[in-house]
């Protein structure tokens, strides 16, 4: 066991774990910040990314050791500290793109990866950003349009409503 | 001007909030004091005697609690099944156990074998891999077909054969149907598979359970589509506990799609762990656990055959089906094929002789039952799928054909069972050719060939029977439980209102439309209600959400509460203003007397019935809070039409779907940006199914698509933008919301629709393919186009 260290959503956060513990399961079960989710056991569905030094990663992809001393940010730092939710988060509930919300952390993290590299994603783009982010409920539909309503894209013209 | 509250308002989510910031509270998020942690050792062969199980080693090791095998379990009662399906010659489907811990065999790679609890759950897992299994391999049924053959090995020694049972449905007279077929000018046959899939929903099975030995209570969290379901089967008929002594929980589930409503073998394994160990056991599956041990979808093997007559009007249908079931009989399993599927094979369709067979196999497999759709996929895809084929073949066009044969007048009797209570199918279709721009195609068609690419069109129908079901209907057709919900109503003294739900939402907002249903009956605002879901302890039995019933039964449930409500608060109101309670009318929360300006608010009134003061208790009880059960009279049917166009590329085989328009006649509405989700959901899936997914076996029984390495999900670049059209609306008969359901219509009306496109395609390229399986994968289109 070892003791890790990390800065979360702004937050010096310590706990013990083991040289195998998962990057997600320090988060969920040592930090006790739930937000992120396991979907899966291959590094395919997405719903665990999280932000560690800026970048996005699948956090059940990463060792927790590795991530000691880093800046994480996860899906409970998101909305601004009186609760009001982000551009992403509002998009989000503006265009129903969640069902469930099992995915939905994930999606939201990716999102905003994606609109800091690339402020105005084409439908392609998103649609191809987001192969690393599995959602069984939407169709993908309305979590595309809201990512094109959060960089500002006019979405009325999206078929089917 | 689009309503901005009520029924047919689109008010934002509110269970939103807590999903998008990470506050909601799935099952594997609830940590219990204490708690350990069980890992389930599952068999790695298919088929076998467990001849040693020596969990010496294991017991020793850091951290374990205590490790349960079979033995445990002697005595206790096996997973039922809550369907007992009767076959063609009056005798009861073949019912083998189905025990919590394999005992004696094993019956498919994932079978539980012994579980082992421990304080923390690398701690378990590490011990159990310590645990020495002896399995003397047996060979293994995989193809349904060798599973029927005579002599062939039995999945269940007990049983005469692996055929669970052989079921009949329709014109049982074979002369009858033999000599329509006969008679038939035309005659289109088709041989299809409908595959097997897995319903992985985002958020994998977790269960954890607690027992105070104090009050001998036991509460189990459990992420379930239907706790009081649990509760029952558990209590009753598995661990034989005194239901009232037993909680269940179902808190945020992260989608369930079918397959988180039957009782598994965990559910009841954490809860009689609890007290056996004295402390709180938790499980949660991983991805990897989910591929074997959720119960999967589909796998149904058919030959269809259509007779036509000289007019092209639809003369006969006759279907064998090999379905499916898996190692044991999962809760629902033995409905899907016969009463869920057989009864749909009319479809949209006024053909007179139907007759449906279906052989449901044992085999060396998971569990098969009900995923999204249910049987009615199934049905759709065949019948859509032989009626394309059919047009080809007489050289008529694909939706002429379809109106032709149209059922118009209402309500029908269909040769299959059911009557169905309204609908307009060709008022659909028309929705769906204005949504489609089906003009356009052709010069689409143009530029995809200017690509290199082949494009079609593909166009379905479909019709469902959902909001399921009347109890006492299903009673007859062998359902072990009833099928109506149930809703309570609280109002607060200070006006605000709980409803207690039999319902539960696994994504499907109820939180926020069923409110909208109560406001507006009321006339208070939606922010004043609220609905309570997911807790035995909490909410009266209702049976939970599956099969699109949650507004179709246990909205009707909520309404009827509500009448009930109302027609109390009016008396108190009548007492208040001192008029005849039939006087009254209640407007926008106010209560009145038309012609005079007597009134009195929702507020004063609900206060005076918890502070009664001034109030006719000669006549009526203080308080304001009613429950309602209600049983639907009938089935809902809800029935639409798709229309997909793909491109295919020729030398690849890789298709794409370009366009996909859906035409539905949900009936009423109650919140038209969820019941879009909804479509646009089962569109993804029906498109995964035709295009991507496939659950395999080998030869051996080795699950070879056991996660999403193997299993190919849609992503967000395998599906276009979806049309989606509900302006078709003929409100359902027979229930006060007028509402039909609609959350498995996507899922059962799309993948015809594909299929069908991909044949076009083929077709437009000179490449005269009858059908290819799904999943349509490139190596199967490709090969299909140079065969």
């Amino acid at each position: 066991m070892t003791n890790i260290s990390m800065t979360v959503n702004g937050k010096t956060m310590s706990g013990e774990a083991e040289g195998r513990t998962l990057l997600s399961s320090f988060l969920r079960e040592t930090l006790g910040l739930t937000g992120t989710h396991i979907g899966c056991d291959t590094g395919q569905c997405g719903a665990c990314v999280v932000h560690v030094n800026g970048q996005s990663v699948k956090s059940c992809n990463m060792l927790a050791m590795e991530a000691d001393g880093a800046e994480v940010a996860t899906i409970e730092g998101q909305a601004a500290a009186d609760g009001a939710l982000n551009t992403i988060q509002a998009a989000f509930q503006e265009h129903h793109g969640l069902q469930c919300g099992f995915c939905t952390p994930g999606m939201v993290m990716s999102a905003a990866a994606l609109l800091k590299d690339n402020p105005r994603p084409s439908e392609a783009e998103i649609r191809a950003y987001l192969s690393g982010n599995l959602c069984r409920c939407t169709g993908y539909h309305n979590i595309v349009k809201a990512i094109m309503a959060a960089s500002g894209q006019d979405v009325g013209a999206i078929a089917a409503e | 001007m689009p309503k901005d509250h009520g029924i047919g308002a689109s008010p934002k989510r509110r269970e939103d909030v807590r999903f998008l910031t990470g506050s909601g509270n799935y099952t594997d998020d609830i940590n219990i004091n204490g708690q350990a942690y069980v890992h389930f050792l599952r068999s790695d062969v298919a088929h076998g005697r467990l001849t040693n199980v020596d969990t010496s080693a294991a017991a020793g090791m850091p951290g374990v609690v205590r490790i349960f095998t079979g033995a445990d379990f002697e005595g206790v009662g096996g997973l039922p099944c809550g369907w007992q399906v009767t076959d063609r010659h009056g005798e009861a489907m073949q019912e083998p156990p189905h025990p919590i811990l394999a005992q004696g065999k094993v019956r498919h790679v994932g079978d539980p074998i012994a579980a082992v609890v421990a304080d923390t759950p690398e701690q378990a897992r590490d011990a159990a891999e310590a645990i020495d299994v002896d399995i003397e391999e047996l060979p293994a049924l995989i193809d349904m077909g060798s599973a029927l053959a005579d002599g062939a090995t039995k999945v269940h020694d007990d049983l005469t054969s692996n055929l669970c049972y052989d079921w009949v449905l329709g014109e049982t007279e074979n002369a009858v149907v033999d000599k329509a077929f006969a008679d038939a000018a035309h005659v289109t046959t088709l041989e299809l598979r409908n595959n097997r899939l897995v319903a992985n929903p985002m958020e994998p099975r977790v269960a954890a359970a607690e027992y105070n030995r104090g009050t001998e209570d036991y509460t189990l969290y459990t992420s379930s589509q239907n706790p009081h379901v649990i509760r029952l089967l558990m209590c009753a008929f598995v661990l034989g506990l005194p239901e009232h002594k037993v909680r269940v929980v179902a808190p945020d589930v992260g989608g369930g799609f079918g397959t988180k409503i039957f009782h598994y073998a965990e559910e009841a394994f954490c809860t009689f762990a609890a007290k056996a160990c004295n402390r709180p056991v938790k499980w949660t599956a991983s991805r990897s656990e989910a591929f074997m041990s959720d119960a999967h979808g589909r796998d149904h093997v058919t030959k269809i055959e259509l007779a036509l007559d000289a007019d092209n009007n639809f003369t006969a249908l006759r279907t064998n089906t090999m379905a499916n079931m898996g190692a044991y009989l999962s809760t629902f399993s033995s409905s899907v094929p016969t009463w869920l599927h057989g009864t749909l094979m009319a479809g949209n369709y006024k053909t007179p002789v139907i007759q449906v067979n279906v052989k449901a196999v044992f085999t060396n497999t998971v569990p098969v039952d009900a995923y999204r759709g249910a049987g009615r996929p199934e049905a759709t895809f065949q019948l859509e799928r032989v009626i394309d084929k059919a047009a080809r073949e007489v050289g008529a066009d694909p939706i002429a054909l379809r109106r032709q044969n149209f059922i118009t007048e209402f309500p029908y009797d269909t040769p299959v069972a059911l009557t169905y209570d309204t609908g307009d199918y060709n008022g659909t279709m028309d929705k769906l050719e204005a949504a489609a721009d089906f003009a356009g195609f052709a010069a689409r068609r143009a530029d995809s060939a200017a690509r290199g690419k082949l494009r079609g069109l593909g166009v379905n129908c479909y019709i469902e029977a959902c909001g399921i079901a009347p109890s006492n209907i299903v009673g007859m057709l062998g359902a072990r439980a009833g099928l109506y919900d149930a809703a309570t109503v609280r109002v607060n003294a200070t006006g605000s209102i709980s409803v207690m739900v039999g319902a539960h939402s696994h994504g499907q907002g109820h939180e926020t439309s069923f409110p909208q249903v109560v406001a507006d009956m009321i006339g208070i605002d939606e922010s004043q209600i609220e609905i309570v879901h997911g807790d035995t302890s909490k909410i009266p039995f209702g049976m939970g959400t599956y099969g699109s019933r949650s507004l179709a039964v246990c909205g009707s449930a909520m309404v009827k509460a509500t009448e009930k409500v109302i027609a109390k608060a009016k008396k108190i109101a009548a007492h208040l203003m001192e008029v005849s309670d039939t006087d009254v009318e209640l407007k926008d929360g106010q209560f009145s007397v038309a012609g005079t300006d007597k009134s009195v608010a929702w507020g004063d009134v609900t206060l005076t019935a918890y502070v009664p003061h001034n109030f006719p208790l000669e006549d009526i009880e203080p308080g304001l809070e009613e429950t309602a059960f209600y049983d639907p009279a009938n089935f809902t049917f809800p029935a639409g039409a798709y229309a997909c166009e793909v491109e295919v590329d020729p030398e690849t085989g890789k298709v794409t779907v370009e366009r996909f328009a859906a035409a539905d006649d949900f009936g009423n509405i109650v919140n038209p940006m969820i019941v879009d989700g909804q479509v646009h959901g089962g569109i993804g899936q029906g498109i995964g199914q035709a295009l991507l997914e496939n659950c395999v076996y080998d030869d051996d029984g080795q699950l070879l698509s056991a996660s999403y390495m193997d299993y190919a999900m849609p992503r967000a670049d395998d599906v276009p933008f979806y049309t989606v059209d509900h302006s078709s609306q003929t409100p359902c008969t027979h229930n006060p919301l007028g509402v039909k359901g609609c959350g498995e219509a996507g899922a059962i009306g799309s993948p015809p629709s594909v299929v069908n496109a991909v044949i076009d395609a083929l077709h437009s390229g000179g490449h005269k393919v009858d059908h290819i399986n799904m999943p349509m994968s490139p190596a199967r289109v490709w090969a299909a186009i140079n065969s």
